[in-house]
């Protein structure tokens, strides 16, 4: 049963129907958001508590002065190295079987230092429930061998899912394909970020366009800990020596 | 520049009090334990003040922290696993740390609370004397002083914008903390009427610690590079010279006079000084 998975989230192939966020919020029973309208075509706007699956508009002008979609059902990344995992106080994320990163819901305590921790703004906190949530990778679909709601019903196969290892394969292919056609701003996020993302995306442009941290960014929240930790020790020794310098200073002796 | 895309985890006012009663228990041990392990015998009653004022505050801090949860009854998840019942501590996760820190700081400020109020009686220290009492509030002051500074550790140890783009902000409130909880007990000694020469110590102290905050805001601003403009919205510039009011004013009063009003004037001015430190990191880097 146990195997690792991933997506493989092509946006070349992505033309914005969003038929992975219904099919997301309907398995998970997930109410959603009131639609907020802004100047595009996205009224999702954010991954978060409600929105598992987020597809995200980008609109640019082509170089020939064209204007070009650039469409991304963005997702949790359940990355093998997971900020919100390696701060949670509750080890109420864990990571499952299928090696993916899923928050316990009946071990959270709604503290949301996850959703300080996580990079890819996936985890939103839940008012109604009092817990941090995000995609579950369909953990219950994976436990009964489906396939998660999302990749199941995009229809132009943009979301594709399988096992990590196939889905490298298949995104390395494309790419070659790709860039053999000429395109050669396509470029491969998620197969180095975070000791290796389960959620490969393939890009037409920068990360930071699709809100992805570049790779240089990918660092986790326990970078700062030495050096935090270290100042605070350089403080506490210069403020004890104020202290006791000017306890000393005059008052004792007079 | 690290480059990241974070919600913001909303907390709010509850962890903004948090901080600055955390600091100010921490730090009102920590100054305690100094009063009495290098003072003389006029400094007793300050001393025994400051052991008297931290467990009270100290008190108010996990009933903001529970209260701030999702789902307050599962406080407890923080410090018992609550599928195996083993315990939960992870050493790289400052709540984690910090959790089990408030708890074992409180058995020492719960300890000293009792001590200085059978004291308040007897005159003299009841159960803890000698080594064993010098151990004892030295000990609980390494705590005190951790509580009052791995608060700004927890905000660095994320990927939200400011806070995990500098190291200085543990040391900035361990400096902040240090200053306001001199001017808290300078402020009940005075209002006490306790001994003179102890609140001269304090406020003598205090210099030293305004002195240091001022110096870790500059390394906070110069550690955050570019990613500090942030902060040049003006609801945040007028905290910022909240800031500077509550260090500054007070830092010249305690060099220029001893007097009592304008001591108290600076010691209430840290304390505001001190509130809005936390509120514009905490709010500042979430809006």
């Amino acid at each position: 049963m146990a195997r690792t998975v991933g997506f493989f989230t092509d946006t070349t192939l992505c033309i914005g129907c969003k038929a992975c966020e219904v099919a997301c919020k309907e398995w998970n029973q997930l109410p959603g958001h009131a639609p907020e309208f802004g100047d595009g075509y996205d009224n999702t706007t954010q991954l978060d508590e409600q929105n598992w699956r987020h597809v995200q508009f980008h609109e640019r002008t082509t170089a020939k002065g064209g204007v070009a979609w650039s469409m991304m059902s963005d997702v949790c990344k359940h990355c093998a190295l997971a900020s919100c995992m390696e701060v949670c106080p509750t080890n109420a994320i864990i990571r499952t079987e299928f090696d993916t990163v899923y928050i316990q819901p009946n071990v959270c305590n709604g503290c949301r230092d996850c959703i300080a921790a996580c990079p890819y703004h996936v985890i939103g906190f839940d008012e109604a429930s009092g817990l941090a949530r995000k995609c579950t990778f369909c953990y219950d679909r994976l436990q009964a061998n489906l396939t998660p709601a999302c990749a199941k019903a995009c229809p132009t196969e943009s979301i594709k899912f399988g096992d990590l290892t196939t889905m490298k394969e298949v995104a390395g292919a494309r790419l070659n394909q790709l860039r053999g056609q000429g395109m050669s701003e396509a470029r491969l996020y998620g197969d180095t970020e975070y000791g290796g993302l389960h959620a490969l995306f393939l890009l037409t442009d920068k990360p930071e366009v699709y809100g992805l941290p570049p790779t240089e960014s990918a660092v986790l929240p326990s970078r700062n800990n030495a050096r935090g930790y270290l100042g605070t020790l350089v403080t506490a020794a210069l403020g004890l020596v104020g202290a006791v310098f000017a306890f000393r200073e005059r008052g004792g002796k007079e | 520049m690290i480059e990241h895309f974070v919600t913001p985890p909303q907390w709010e006012w509850y962890i903004v009090w948090y901080f600055f009663l955390g600091g100010i228990a921490g730090g009102v041990y920590a100054l305690g334990a100094i009063l009495r392990l290098m003072g003389d015998e006029r400094d007793a009653p300050v001393a025994r003040l400051a052991f008297l004022l931290s467990l009270p505050v100290l008190a108010v801090c996990p009933v903001l922290l529970t209260l701030d949860l999702g789902r307050p009854l599962r406080f407890w998840h923080m410090m018992i696993d609550s599928r195996t019942f083993g315990l939960n501590f992870k050493y790289w996760s400052p709540m984690s740390v910090g959790v089990w820190v408030l708890l074992i700081f409180s058995v020492f400020a719960f300890v000293s609370f009792l001590e200085a109020l059978a004291s308040l009686r007897s005159g003299r220290p009841p159960f803890l004397r000698g080594g064993l009492a010098r151990a004892f509030v030295t000990v609980g002051a390494v705590f005190g002083l951790f509580l009052a500074g791995y608060t700004g550790v927890l905000l660095s140890v994320s990927n939200q914008p400011i806070w995990s783009d500098t190291w200085a902000l543990g040391a900035l409130f361990l400096a902040s903390g240090l200053s306001v909880a001199a001017a808290t007990l300078s402020l009940v000694t005075r209002l006490g009427r306790h001994e003179q020469s102890s609140e001269a110590k304090l406020t003598r102290a205090d210099r030293y610690f305004i002195i240091l905050e001022l110096a870790l805001l500059v390394v906070f601003f110069v550690s955050l590079g570019a990613a500090g403009s942030r902060f040049l919205a003006p609801r945040w510039v007028a905290l910022w010279v909240a800031v500077l009011i509550g260090t500054l004013v007070p830092l010249a009063l305690h060099l220029s006079t001893q007097r009592r009003v304008p001591a108290m004037l600076a010691a209430v001015l840290t304390l505001v000084g001190g509130l809005a430190l936390r509120m514009v990191v905490v709010f500042g880097a979430q809006m």
